[in-house]
């Protein structure tokens, strides 16, 4: 009994580092396609740990939990799609230290087409 | 404990009013009221109330951002 | 021990959410303050399941579903309005 709880709440301060990774990447970072890579995928991944950390210290809520872990993981990447998408074709400008821009060539190349 | 939550987030909810009230452009302002809903309904929770949380969930972070922006984007339409 | 582990958490969990606001103030975009948002949207989940946790009470986790749910749908509608179509 007491061993089930401390190891949910284990992994609920591991999700909770994460979220404070996210939030610290969203500070750090130079761009803002880089700010949407950090802040979403590691808030993402320190909700579910720490609602997953929750539901294996109370086995009571774990249904309700799994549906919230459910629509928080079908949700979340919709909105940093479509927040980069806009970003991208309102021409954001990106770092210096930028490799490959795939979207822009298929734009050009569609439009010479 | 809990006490020190409810200021933490007041002082959240003061600093996003203020920029809702002084920025200049409408979409941050927009955003930051959106977000002052949000932290609002939080508080809400901390203060047993669950019912009002709900509803400021839904209406005053969800509905009134969806709706202000379909409005703007009326009035551009019709500047254009 | 239980408790101090999650007052922990807790603390982390404000530290991120107060990072965040600071790119909301300081953003120079429109579009970093929607990831902002976004951040504290989603970071506000697991705060409000922290706090049902501590309350005992599991109509607390209702809240959070409707977040989950209606999150997401504030910032499509401000990606949408910025790519200029709604």
């Amino acid at each position: 009994m007491e061993i089930r709880e401390t190891v949910g709440a284990a992994v609920t301060l591991l999700g909770s580092v994460f979220i404070f990774l996210g939030g610290l990447g969203i500070v750090r970072m130079p761009d803002l396609f880089n700010r949407i890579q950090a802040g979403t995928k590691a808030s993402t991944l320190g909700t579910i740990l720490s609602l997953l950390g929750l539901a294996i210290m109370n086995e009571a809520w774990i249904w309700k939990l799994l549906v919230i872990i459910f629509f928080v993981l079908i949700t979340n990447p919709i909105s940093s799609n479509v927040i980069s998408r806009a970003a991208h074709f309102r021409g954001t400008r990106m770092t210096n230290k930028t490799v490959a821009d795939l979207l822009s060539d298929k734009n050009k190349k569609i439009s010479e087409e | 404990m809990s006490i020190l939550l409810a200021i933490f987030l007041g002082l959240v909810i003061l600093v996003l009013a203020g920029t809702a009230i002084y920025h200049k452009n409408t979409k941050v302002a927009i955003i930051a009221a959106g977000a002052v809903g949000l932290f609002a309904s939080v508080l809400y929770i901390l203060l047993a109330a669950p019912d009002v949380a709900l509803t400021e969930a839904s209406i005053g972070s969800g509905l009134s951002t969806i709706i202000f922006f379909y409005v703007l984007n009326k009035i551009r339409q019709t500047n254009d | 021990m239980v408790n101090t582990i999650l007052i922990m958490a807790g603390v982390l969990m404000a530290l991120g959410i107060l990072l965040a606001l600071f790119r909301f103030i300081l953003g120079p975009d429109v579009t970093d303050r929607a990831i902002a948002f976004d951040v504290m949207t989603v970071s506000s989940i697991s705060v409000i399941a922290l706090i049902a946790y501590f309350a005992g009470r599991v109509i607390y986790l209702d809240v959070a579903l409707v977040y989950g749910l209606l999150s997401f749908l504030s910032v499509v509608v401000i990606g949408r309005y910025i790519e200029r179509g709604l």
